[in-house]
């Protein structure tokens, strides 16, 4: 199997020379193609920074993020842009991450009027489909944000994020701002899109519960460092490290399984 | 982009959005009297202005025609605001005026509107140097008082109306660029923002669709309240000579004409000056009920 994205020693320094603050501290990792990895962590543990790295939307202080096969911080404008068609993002806030003035068709038509050539009829059938793909029907196209529930806006932000079909996908804590109720469905549509369209993810999530029922592997980050990987089954079941433990004893289900 | 309605579920359609837009403007003006005595004034205002050559009462005199024996006749049946000093219908002069003092206003807000909105947008949003550049220089036309930068400007390109609008606008943009930049700079880190930067969407369009698009208020209801602001200051410039020149029909140029006769002639000043007010007041009345229609807060699920 072949790594689809490839974070090299990634740095990320915040604040003042005189108070840097290393969010992100000498972070390797490999999302193998067609497989899920998840990257946990408590809130402040520099994962979100890391996805950011990650999708070249902000600089790394140092070291490099390798989409495949292609360095992002070495290409021209031209080519990250092109890249962005094939690596998606799912944000936290469903509510945050749409432009409220924007009807939901447009919103999900953006990425398709950046980086295809469909116009009119095609743009709007293509539109509806990438809707009803993510469970959402015909009665949708024409309202606007406000007017949907937090679960059907990550619909939306996930129709949004597959327009253009890429082939992997960022999944920043794609649950954590829904109803418990809602989670579990957006999380089961998003195994079957995956299984459906061929993808890769990263999951980023503090929530072990959702890592352990979606990840094939897991890393767990501290203080800007993963200080344990490896197979989901085997860091749940056998945490090597501390804070691991003590993670899986936060979690209130989990007392029982150790 | 508006994307075209589809053919939907009539139970599941929501309500026409421009439809609500309109019973809220009605809700608004049946409860806030003022903003519907505003929206009087300005459509007087406006319909004055676009068709005042066919609602003057002598409509060459209101351009500037002298009639000598009619010179200066007390408001009465004949002439309802008097005549001038050269027997001119001052009612046709205060209504002909309307035309050229709000194309000039208009001209003057469009034209600093649109300088200001993309020097701000591009300086809120991109930050950097050229955010400190642009609102350096901002703050440079701001320590001028505004009046005093207009006149040097209009004595430095010669007295007359287009030059009025162009100084006006030189005076007037900083004011829509630190407007835009504020709201741009709170929006550059919105989630949908950062969102549409990770899906590769052009700059300019990010500009355009996710950070004007979600200004509009504020400028909205700045250029309103200016509009009849920059009446009252092209009718200042023309009172100390510097705008239009007779006998062209400026209200500031009228109440210039009337100053020296204010105490036996007072109807030559007054009624120009009134035409003045009601600009002012009517279009910062209807400001103020744009703020409160456009408010997202105010607008219901």
């Amino acid at each position: 199997m072949s790594a689809v994205l490839d974070l090299q020693d990634v740095v990320k320094v915040f604040g003042t020379r005189r108070h840097p603050h290393r969010a992100v501290d000498g972070v390797s990792l490999r999302v193998e193609e067609g497989s899920i990895f998840g990257l946990v962590g408590e809130s402040g543990s520099g994962k979100t920074t890391l996805a950011r790295c990650a999708l070249h939307l902000i600089e790394p202080t140092s070291g490099r993020a390798v989409f495949e096969g292609q360095e992002l911080g070495a290409l021209s404008r031209g080519q990250l842009r092109s890249l962005r068609s094939r690596l998606g993002v799912v944000f936290q806030n469903p509510v945050a991450a749409l432009n409220p003035r924007m009807t939901i068709a447009s919103l999900v038509a953006e990425p398709l009027v950046t980086h295809t050539k469909l116009r009119g009829s095609e743009l709007k059938s293509r539109v509806l489909e990438l809707l009803d793909d993510v469970g959402l029907g015909s009665a949708y196209p024409s309202r606007l944000p406000h007017q949907l529930s937090g679960g059907q806006l990550q619909r939306v932000g996930i129709a949004r994020a597959l327009a253009t079909t890429p082939r992997m996908l960022i999944l920043d804590e794609p649950t954590s701002a829904l109803d418990v109720s809602v989670q579990a469905q957006i999380l089961n549509l998003l195994r079957e899109l995956r299984t459906r369209h061929d993808l890769t993810y990263l999951l980023i999530s503090h929530d072990l519960d959702v890592i352990r029922y979606m990840c094939d592997s897991v890393a767990v980050m501290k203080q800007g460092q993963i200080i344990e990987r490896g197979d989901t089954g085997a860091v749940f079941g056998n945490p090597e490290h501390e804070y691991t433990r003590s993670l899986l004893a936060a979690t209130p289900g989990q007392r029982r399984i150790r | 982009m508006t994307y075209p309605l589809l053919p939907v579920v009539p139970s599941l359609t929501p309500v026409n959005e421009r439809f609500t837009g309109l019973r809220h403007l009605g809700r608004v003006l049946s409860r806030d009297w003022l903003a519907a005595f505003g929206l009087v004034l300005v459509v007087l205002v406006l319909v004055l202005a676009v068709f005042g050559k066919w609602i003057a009462p002598h409509p060459e005199e209101g351009a500037g025609l002298a009639n000598i024996p009619n010179r200066n006749l007390a408001p009465g049946a004949a002439h309802w605001f008097g005549t001038d000093e050269l027997g001119r219908d001052v009612l046709s002069r205060v209504i002909i005026g309307a035309g050229p003092a709000l194309s000039v206003a208009l001209f003057v807000v469009v034209a600093a509107a649109t300088i200001g909105i993309v020097l701000g947008a591009i300086a809120g949003y991109r930050g950097g140097w050229f955010d400190t550049v642009i609102m350096r220089i901002t703050e440079f036309f701001q320590s001028f008082p505004p009046l005093l930068l207009a006149m040097i400007t209009v004595a430095l390109l010669g007295a007359g109306p287009v030059n009025v609008g162009i100084a006006l606008a030189i005076a007037w943009w900083p004011w829509y660029a630190r407007i835009v930049r504020a709201e741009a700079a709170s929006l550059r880190d919105r989630s949908f923002v950062e969102a549409a930067r990770a899906m590769g969407v052009p700059t300019w369009r990010i500009l355009y669709r996710h950070i004007l698009r979600n200004s509009t208020t504020p400028i909205l209801v700045q250029a309103t309240v200016d509009i009849g602001t920059v009446v009252l200051w092209v009718g200042s410039l023309a009172f100390i000579g510097l705008g239009a020149q007779p006998p062209s029909p400026d209200w500031g140029l009228m109440v210039q004409e009337g100053r020296g006769v204010i105490l036996n002639r007072w109807w030559i000043s007054t009624f120009p000056g009134l035409a003045i007010f009601v600009t002012v007041l009517g279009f910062n009345l209807i400001g103020d009920a744009l703020r409160d229609i456009l408010d997202p807060r105010q607008t219901k699920r």
